[in-house]
């Protein structure tokens, strides 16, 4: 058990770009931090500069308020679990979660109870004989958990655990780790690309991009006060949607209406001619599912809607529009960073499963103000970030 | 029908070059149980099978001795050469250092170098040394040959073990060695009986060094030993006498071969296939 302390940590591989810049990141003890970005952006780095197995080009790190950076991987008493698990194929289930024990030169009765009991609490039991070859990718990912477990290291460190797994597994391995976390209570840093882990796993989650720390915080700050474009587009499935918004005076002109700003707003977006607006899929609704009251809380628009796609429990509509020059750029920037195809510009609309709205069609649709973020397409930053909803509201037209 | 076509014409392929590999080998067999001028039959086969020339082979001191050099020399060459070749091939793999590739094509070029030419000089060097005619003299350049070899063997088979390995061994609480030694050398085993047995096939059958740098008995090899030979009686061609000796040194050779056949095929291709 410890707490683990990143200090101005800086990773050079001679590149020419920093490939982790000056990230301070404090983990508490017991704490489960998610590290998360796109590829490249440095997070696996982070990870194996706290394990050791790469060294730091420049800053500190602490565990245990203990300063780590010129320690062997051995001498730091933390736990990994690589992505590809990286069992030892020679040794049976039982040496392999063994093994560590057995470099500790722990007698064999107690290295017996040690596996005992973590091949009991990962239900290994049946497969301590076998060589990992003759397991399946679950059973493997358990093996590497149970090695991890039986140190009795200060800290798990999780390399994108899942990524190896289908759909369905990962799904359930999630909650796995979750749940053993939860009973160890013990220190866990886990790096993944896959933002769903990120929300669902994490007491808190570091979000990066191009090795720079962008902000730390609980999922559903993350989700709800994005604090630049990129957390803003990163975290959601589907993604925020991001239209340009013309400024006129006090007046928001978006490509599906116009909206009147607040006085703080109005102050906080002086100077800009253009913005970027970003609206969560599930801040829109098909006007004709709400009441009057609500419907006058927001904005009301007209939208001719390309494609519907139908889940059952809800449904996204998809709206293109024409994107001005001066957004299109910051988006195009955008997209490359979270590894996506060239965004169309298009807004993607969670709607009531029971909408009738169709295919090919106008339909009449809401827009929740209070919900939008108004980001400067320069810097990226939000502008409406730290605001209470109250503050942050927005008159309708 | 094609396919049965086909298949006739593989199968009279292969036999064709079964015959025209295995026939100087039966050859040999076939003389080696000829009893004295036999030999001059005519025939392939020996009129009247014998083991006589099996005795003489063993009775004579010449043999006896240089069939303990070349098992003794071969083995000993053939372990230091795998243990050094492990460690540099190791280090080829994984670590990054200057001179990488000159280590490489270093050992590159000593395994395409002639051997004859360095006996003249070896036998020279070894003169002065004071190593002419003993088991060192003969492991030292058996040592040097084999060596590229297997490190090109090991480094290939390093090469396809995920680096993750060792990493997860370390941060499991090895050291370097730790995890070389329990995880790395393991996994490599294939990698290192495919370098083992050809090294050893190397000093085994080695005849230039083995005759050259030799003078008695304390340390010529069998290949060389054979030359020697004079058989039962000095009014006799030694012809049957050598290719008893010859079949008995084949043997093991053949023997290995049989055991390990799988593993060597795995080793020599697997470099190839995965990259």
């Amino acid at each position: 058990m410890a707490q683990i302390r990143l200090e101005h940590v800086t990773k050079d591989f001679g590149t020419g770009e920093p490939a982790v810049d000056d990230v301070n990141l404090e983990i508490d003890d017991g704490e489960f931090v998610i590290l998360v970005g796109p590829s490249g952006s440095g997070k696996s780095t982070v990870l194996r500069m706290i394990v050791g197995l790469e060294d730091i080009t420049s800053g500190d790190v602490f565990i245990a308020d203990k300063r780590v950076n010129d320690k062997a991987p051995r001498d730091r008493n933390l736990a990994m679990v690589f992505q590809n698990y990286a069992l030892y194929p020679h040794l049976t289930v039982y040496e392999n979660i063994a093994f560590p024990l057995r470099l500790h030169k722990l007698p064999d009765d107690e290295v017996r109870e040690r596996v005992g009991r973590a091949a009991d609490l990962l239900e290994l039991g049946e497969f301590l004989d076998r060589k990992p070859a003759q397991l399946s990718g679950g059973q493997r990912q358990r093996v590497a958990m149970g090695r991890a477990i039986v140190r009795e290291a200060d800290a798990f460190l999780f390399d994108e655990p899942l990524s190896n797994l289908d759909a369905k597994l990962r799904g359930q391995v999630r909650t796995e780790i979750s749940r053993l976390q939860n009973r160890l209570g013990i220190t866990t840093v886990y790096v993944t690309h896959d933002q769903i882990e990120a929300m669902t796993l994490g007491d808190r989650v570091a979000v990066l991009r191009r090795g720079v720390l962008q902000q730390v915080d609980v999922p559903r700050e993350l989700y709800e006060q994005p604090i630049n474009l990129f957390v803003a587009g990163f975290l959601g499935s589907p993604p925020m949607n991001f239209m340009p918004a013309g400024v006129e005076d006090s007046t928001l002109h978006l490509p599906i209406g116009d909206i009147d700003l607040t006085r703080e707003l109005v102050e906080e977006v002086k100077g800009h001619d253009i913005l970027i607006a970003g609206v969560r899929p599930e801040h829109f609704e098909d006007a004709s599912m709400l009441d009057d009251a609500r419907k006058a809380q927001g904005l009301t628009f007209e939208a001719h809607v390309d494609v519907i796609e139908w889940l059952g429990s809800e449904q996204y509509a998809y709206i293109p529009f024409e994107a001005p020059e001066e957004v299109r750029a910051p988006l195009q920037e955008l997209a490359a960073d979270l590894d996506m195809e060239q965004l169309r510009t298009q807004l993607v609309v969670n709607l009531d499963a029971e909408s009738r709205v169709s295919e090919g069609q106008n339909a009449t649709l809401w827009l929740d103000p209070s919900r939008m973020h108004l980001f400067d397409p320069a810097s990226g930053e939000n502008l409406t970030h730290g605001r209470g909803t109250e503050a942050r509201s927005l008159a309708s037209a | 029908m094609n396919s049965l076509r086909s298949r006739v014409g593989w199968g009279l392929a292969g036999l064709a070059i079964l015959v025209y590999t295995l026939l100087p080998v039966a050859w040999i067999v076939s003389l080696s149980f000829k009893e004295g001028d036999d030999i001059n039959n005519k025939k392939f086969l020996p009129s009247h099978w014998s083991l006589d020339n099996y005795r003489t082979v063993f009775d004579t001191n010449l043999f006896t001795s240089a069939l303990r050099n070349s098992i003794g020399i071969s083995l000993i060459a053939t372990a230091v050469s795998v243990a050094l070749a492990t460690v540099a091939a190791y280090a080829i793999a994984r670590l990054q250092f200057r001179g990488k590739r000159l280590v490489l094509s270093a050992a590159l070029a000593i395994a395409i170098f002639p051997t004859v030419a360095l006996v003249g000089s070896l036998f020279d060097m070894w003169r002065s040394l004071g190593i002419y005619d003993t088991w060192i003299g003969l492991i030292i350049p058996y040592v040097s040959f084999t060596l590229p070899l297997s490190i090109w063997v090991l480094s290939a088979f390093f090469r396809e073990i995920p680096w993750e390995m060792e990493q997860a061994a370390q941060v499991d609480g090895a050291t370097p060695w730790q995890a070389f030694r329990k995880v790395i050398v393991p996994l490599a085993a294939p990698g290192v009986f495919t370098a083992a047995i050809l090294a050893f096939f190397f000093a085994w059958n080695d005849f230039v060094f083995g005759i050259s740098l030799t003078a008695t008995d304390a340390a010529r090899p069998v290949p060389a030993a054979l030359a020697f030979f004079t058989g039962e009686s000095f009014f006799q061609q030694p012809t049957a006498a050598i290719s008893a000796a010859s079949v008995i040194v084949t043997i093991p050779v053949i023997a290995l071969v049989l055991i390990f056949q799988r593993r060597i095929v795995a080793g020599l291709t697997s470099g190839a296939v995965k990259g």
